[in-house]
C-alpha cells in the first residue's frame, strides 16, 4: 500500500500536449476517480501511472519512489482494464496467477492466494473455465482478481464497468467498492460516467481536455463546483446555466428577462453565468414573490420524479430543467411557477467560467 | 487507437535480422546481378564482359525463339486458366447442391494439391506413354498417330491437361469458399422472382463470385507462367521443337545449359516486370477478402 | 417439393450433382489410382497396355527393391535416402519459414524501432522475386557461399517469406492492445509474452502454415534441380525425374511407379489428415 503522487505530469504528442501539467497527491488507502468526457487524457494519465505511456515531463511517485522511468511490472501495480484484457487461452486460475508465477512465488502460495481471491469473488466454481465460457460479469471479476491476487501497492482502474449493462453496473460498483474497504489498497478509477464517480470515489478529480479542473471529495464538487465546466458535468441531470448581467435583487438575462436572485451588491453590473440544478429549483404559487414563470414543453417521468423541460414564458432561449415530484402531473404546455433555493445558487464568471 | 508495443529498440533488429539476411543475400543481390548482367555481354567462354546497355533486351524482344516462347506462354496459360477454373467452378456449384458427401468429395478432390507439379507431368505420362500408357493405347487402336513426343500439339495438348489438372483442387476450394459466403437469402429472393436454376447462377451467383474468379484469374497465372517449369521439364524438355518452351523454361535453358548469360538475365528482368504488374493488380484491385466457412 | 429449405435443389438435381462429383472426382483421383495400381505390377505387365484396373501381386517385391537397393538409374541411391532428403527439406523450409517469419512479423507489430517500415516493404518486395526471375545469379551466389549439394543450400534461400510474415503480421495485430498491457502489468517481458501468450494462441495458424509449408517444400522442383549435382543429395521429385527416359527401353518402370507412389504419399497423407488447417491455411495465406 502506498501513496500516489503527480508533479505536473505532462504528455504531449506529435507536439501537441494533451495533459497539460496535472498534479496529483493520493494518500495511502484512498479510492480516488478520475471523471471527464472522453478525449479529456484521463486514460492516458491513468497509463503513464501504470508506466504504459510514457511522461513527457514532470514527475510521477508510487509509495514515495519516482517510477518515471520503470517499466510496469517494476512499479507495483495492478491494472484492470476496460475490455478486462483475460488471456483467452488460459484458465481463470491461470489468468489470476499467471503475474504470480512471473514473480517465481511458490506454487503453494499462488494457490493460497488465487483461491483467497476467488472467494472474495465469487469465483470459486469457475477457476477451470477459460474467459470464453464466462458471462461479461464473471469475467469482469477475473479482472479484478489478477488484480487482487498480486496484492499491489495500488489498483489502476480503467473504465472496468463500461462494458456491463446498467444493472449489473450498479452491482459491481457496490462490490468494488467493498473489496477497497477490505483490502484498503490505494486506487485509482478512471471513467467518464459522473454517477459512478460519485458513488465510488472518495476524491474526485474532474479532468477537462487535459487539465484537472477539481480535485475534492463528491459532496464539495457538486456544493461548489469551481467552474462551468465542472458545474455542468457533476449533477444529473445536469445543471441548469443561464447568463446574463447581475443588478441589484435580480440578473438581467441577455434577452431583457429579469430573475429575482439575492445578488450583493458589490458584485452588480458584472457579467455572469448563473447555475441552478434542477433539484434546486422550487415549484411555488404563482403569487409567490419573485417567482419565474415557466412553459412546460416536455416531461421526462422516472417515477418518484419528473423532470419538467421547460422555457421562461418571457423568453424562450432560457431553457430550464426542473425536478418535480413524479405525483405531480405535468402536461406539454402547462405554466410552472417557481423559485431558486437561495443556498444553492451558483454563479461563475462569464468570460473565465471561474466560480465567483 | 496506436498500437500497443514494447520499448525495446534493440531487440526488434535482433528479430527481423534473420529474414532480411537471407532476403539481401539471396533476393536482392541476386535480383540486381540479374538487372546489372542484362546489360552486359560477355564472351562464350565467361572470360570477358562488356557493357552493352539494352542490347539483350533488343536482342532477345526481336529473336523468334523468345516471340514464340511468349506465345507458347499465352496459349498454356489462358488455356490452363480457362480449364481448370471452369472444371473446379462445376464441381464447386454441384458439391453446393448435395446434402450429402460433401466432406468426402471434397477431401477426394484435393489429393491433386500436394502432388509436385513434376510428378503430375510425369503422371500424365504415364497414362498417355505411347508405348505402354493404357490411355494412349485405346488411342492408338483407333488409328489416332499420337505420340505426345513428337507431335508438337498432342504435347500441349499434355502439358495442359497435367497442369490443369493439378490446380483444379485449389480453384475448388476457392470457388467453395466464394459460393459459401454467397448469402442464401439473395438466391432465394431470386427465386422468389421467378428465376429458374441456370438463371439463378448466370445472374446472381456468378457476378457476385467475381471477386473469388478475378483472384484465382492472377493466381492462375502467376501458376501457369512459374510453378509449372516442373511440368515442362519433366515432361517435354520445352519440345518437340521448342513448342513447349515457356518463357521460365527458357530462362533456365538458356542460362544453365546454353550459358548464355546476358539473354538468360534480360529474360529474367522482363519476367520481374511480369511479376511485379501481376502482383501489383492483384493487391490493388483484386479483393481479397475470400472467407472459408 | 421435399427440398429441406435448399433453393433449386431438387432430388433430380442433386443426383446430378453427385454424378458430376463422381466423374470429377473420377478424374482428380485417377492418375493417383493408376500409378499405385502400376507399382503392384511386374516391370512386363506395365508395358502391355492396358493396364489392368486391379492391383498386382508385385506390390511387395517392387517396394522392397525401390526401397532397400539401390537404383541403378540414379547412381545407385535408394529410395530412402531419397525419402529421408525430401522430408528434410519439407520440414527444414516449413519450420525456418515459420520460425523466422513469426520472429519478424513479433518485431513488427509488436515493436517501434527505426526503419521498421522499410523492413517491412523489403520483406514485401521479395514477393516479387520469385527464384525463376533470378535463375543464374542464385545460382552463382550458392557457388560462391559452397552451398551446392547441401541441406543449407536446398534450404535456406526458400524460408524468407513474405507471405508467412504477411499472415502472421495480419494476426499479430488482431491481438488486443490490452492482452500485451495486460501482461506488461504482470510483469511479462518480451519473451514471456512471445511464449506464453502469442504463441498459444498462434497455434492453429502455425499449423495451417505448416501444412501449406511442407507441401511447398516437398514439391520444390526448380530449386532443387539447380542447387544439387550429386545423386545422394537429390529430392525425390527430381530423382524420379532422372530415373525416367522415355526414349530408353532400360528405364525400371516397376520401380518408377514405387518412386512416384512414396514421393506423392507423404503430403497427400499431410493434406488429407490436415485438412482443417490445410483449408484454412490455403485460404489465408492468399488473403
Amino acid at each position: 500500500m502506498a501513496t500516489i503522487s503527480l508533479r505536473d505530469v505532462r504528455k504531449t504528442y506529435a507536439k501537441a500536449e494533451v495533459i497539460h501539467g496535472v498534479s496529483i497527491d493520493v494518500p495511502d488507502g484512498e479510492f480516488v476517480v478520475i471523471v471527464g468526457p472522453s478525449g479529456c487524457g484521463k486514460s492516458t494519465l491513468l497509463r503513464m501511472v501504470a508506466g504504459l505511456e510514457a511522461i513527457t515531463s514532470g514527475e510521477i511517485a508510487i509509495g514515495g519512489r519516482v517510477v518515471n522511468d520503470l517499466e510496469p511490472r517494476e512499479r507495483d501495480i495492478a491494472m484492470v482494464f476496460q475490455n478486462y484484457a483475460l488471456y483467452p487461452h488460459m484458465t481463470v486460475f491461470d489468468n489470476m496467477a499467471y503475474g504470480l508465477k512471473i514473480a517465481n512465488m511458490p506454487k503453494a502460495e499462488i494457490k493460497a492466494r488465487v483461491d483467497r481471491a476467488a472467494g472474495m469473488l465469487n469465483l470459486s466454481d469457475f477457476l477451470d473455465r477459460k474467459p470464453r465460457a464466462l458471462s461479461g460479469g464473471q469475467r469482469q471479476r477475473v479482472a479484478m482478481g489478477r488484480a487482487l491476487v498480486r496484492d499491489p501497492a495500488a489498483f489502476l482502474f480503467d473504465e472496468p464497468l463500461s462494458n456491463l449493462d446498467a444493472k449489473l453496473r450498479v452491482q459491481m460498483r457496490l462490490q468494488i467498492k467493498e473489496m477497497q474497504r477490505t483490502v484498503g489498497t490505494t486506487s485509482l478509477y478512471v471513467t467518464h460516467d459522473q454517477t459512478e464517480a460519485m458513488t465510488l470515489a472518495d476524491r474526485l478529480i474532474v479532468m477537462n481536455a487535459g487539465v484537472a479542473e477539481q480535485i475534492d471529495t463528491p459532496m464539495a464538487i457538486y456544493d461548489r463546483p469551481a467552474n462551468v465546466f465542472v458545474a455542468g458535468f457533476i449533477g444529473s441531470p445536469a445543471m441548469n446555466f443561464v447568463s446574463g448581467t447581475l443588478e441589484a435583487g435580480h440578473l438581467k438575462t441577455a434577452g431583457g428577462q429579469r430573475i429575482a436572485l439575492p445578488v450583493p451588491a458589490d458584485q452588480a453590473g458584472r457579467s455572469v453565468t448563473i447555475g441552478l440544478r434542477p433539484e434546486h429549483l422550487q415549484t411555488v404559487d404563482a403569487d409567490h414573490p419573485g417567482a419565474m414563470a415557466l412553459r412546460v414543453r416536455a416531461v421526462e417521468t422516472l417515477g418518484a420524479d419528473a423532470y419538467a423541460h421547460a422555457v421562461l414564458q418571457d423568453d424562450s432561449t432560457v431553457e430550464l430543467v426542473v425536478r418535480v415530484p413524479g405525483a405531480r402531473r405535468l402536461s406539454e404546455g402547462e405554466t410552472l411557477h417557481v423559485v431558486p433555493d437561495a443556498d444553492s445558487l451558483h454563479v461563475f464568471d462569464a468570460a473565465t467560467g471561474a466560480r465567483v | 487507437m496506436n498500437r500497443a508495443t514494447f520499448p525495446h529498440r534493440f531487440l526488434p533488429w535482433l528479430l527481423v535480422l534473420p529474414q532480411l539476411l537471407i532476403s539481401l543475400v539471396f533476393f536482392y543481390w541476386p535480383a540486381l546481378q540479374a538487372m546489372w548482367q542484362s546489360t552486359l555481354k560477355e564472351d562464350p567462354f565467361g572470360l570477358s564482359s562488356k557493357f552493352v546497355g539494352l542490347e539483350n533486351f533488343r536482342k532477345v524482344l526481336s529473336d523468334p525463339a523468345y516471340l514464340n516462347s511468349i506465345k507458347v506462354t499465352a496459349f498454356f496459360s489462358v488455356v490452363t486458366a480457362f480449364l481448370s477454373m471452369s472444371i473446379a467452378l462445376l464441381l464447386a456449384v454441384q458439391a453446393e447442391k448435395v446434402l450429402r458427401g460433401k466432406a468426402f468429395y471434397r477431401t477426394l478432390m484435393i489429393w491433386p494439391y500436394a502432388v509436385a507439379p513434376a510428378i503430375a507431368g510425369m503422371l500424365w505420362l504415364f497414362m498417355f506413354n505411347p508405348s505402354f500408357g493404357t490411355l494412349a493405347w485405346p488411342l492408338r487402336q483407333m488409328g489416332i498417330d499420337w505420340d505426345p513426343l513428337l507431335n508438337s500439339g498432342q504435347a500441349m495438348g499434355l502439358v495442359i491437361a497435367a497442369a490443369s489438372w493439378k490446380q483444379i483442387s485449389y480453384n475448388f476450394l476457392f470457388f467453395v469458399a466464394g459460393l459459401q459466403a454467397i448469402p442464401k437469402s439473395l438466391i432465394e429472393a431470386a427465386a422468389i422472382d421467378g428465376a429458374g436454376s441456370a438463371r439463378r447462377f448466370w445472374t446472381i451467383v456468378f457476378p457476385l463470385l467475381a471477386p473469388t474468379t478475378f483472384f484465382l484469374l492472377v493466381v492462375n497465372s502467376v501458376y501457369a507462367l512459374f510453378d509449372t517449369f516442373g511440368i515442362i521439364h519433366a515432361v517435354t524438355g520445352g519440345g518437340p521443337g521448342k513448342a513447349t518452351e515457356t518463357l521460365v523454361y527458357k530462362v533456365y535453358n538458356d542460362g544453365y545449359n546454353n550459358f548464355l548469360l546476358g539473354s538468360s538475365a534480360a529474360q529474367s528482368v522482363i519476367l520481374m516486370a511480369i511479376v511485379i504488374t501481376l502482383t501489383a493488380f492483384q493487391f490493388k484491385y483484386v479483393e481479397r477478402k475470400v472467407h472459408y466457412g | 417439393m421435399a427440398d429441406l429449405g435448399m433453393v433449386g435443389s431438387s432430388k433430380r438435381s442433386r443426383v446430378v450433382a453427385h454424378i458430376f462429383l463422381i466423374l470429377g472426382v473420377l478424374i482428380v483421383a485417377f492418375p493417383i489410382y493408376y500409378v499405385v495400381i502400376a507399382s503392384t505390377h511386374t516391370l512386363q505387365t506395365i508395358l502391355r497396355p492396358p493396364l489392368p484396373l486391379l492391383p498386382g501381386a508385385e506390390g511387395p517385391a517392387n517396394y522392397g527393391e525401390a526401397i532397400s537397393g539401390g537404383i541403378g538409374r540414379i547412381g545407385g541411391v535408394s529410395v530412402g535416402r531419397l525419402l529421408a532428403n525430401t522430408a528434410i527439406v519439407a520440414v527444414g523450409i516449413a519450420v525456418g519459414k515459420i520460425i523466422i517469419s513469426m520472429a519478424s512479423a513479433y518485431a513488427m507489430v509488436f515493436f517501434r524501432f527505426p526503419f521498421r517500415m522499410a523492413c517491412f516493404w523489403l520483406i514485401f518486395i521479395t514477393l516479387m522475386l520469385p527464384v525463376e526471375v533470378r535463375i543464374m545469379p542464385t545460382y552463382k551466389v550458392m557457388v560462391q557461399l559452397h552451398l551446392i549439394d547441401t541441406y543449407a543450400g536446398l534450404i535456406l534461400p526458400l524460408i524468407a517469406s513474405a507471405t508467412a510474415t504477411l499472415l502472421f503480421r495480419q494476426f499479430f495485430m488482431t491481438i488486443p492492445n490490452e492482452l500485451l498491457e495486460a501482461a506488461r502489468v504482470d510483469g511479462a517481458g518480451p519473451w514471456r509474452f512471445f511464449k506464453d501468450i502469442l504463441l498459444p494462441l498462434s497455434t492453429t495458424n502455425i499449423a495451417a502454415l505448416f501444412v501449406i509449408l511442407f507441401i511447398y517444400g516437398w514439391t520444390q522442383y526448380l530449386w532443387p534441380l539447380l542447387v544439387t549435382n550429386s545423386n545422394s543429395m537429390n529430392t525425390i521429385v527430381i530423382a524420379l525425374r532422372k530415373m525416367i527416359s522415355f526414349a530408353d527401353a532400360d528405364t525400371p518402370w516397376n520401380l518408377v511407379m514405387v518412386t512416384a507412389v512414396l514421393a506423392i504419399l507423404p503430403p497427400v497423407l499431410v493434406v488429407v489428415l490436415m485438412q482443417r488447417w490445410f483449408v484454412k491455411g490455403l485460404v489465408e495465406t492468399e488473403k
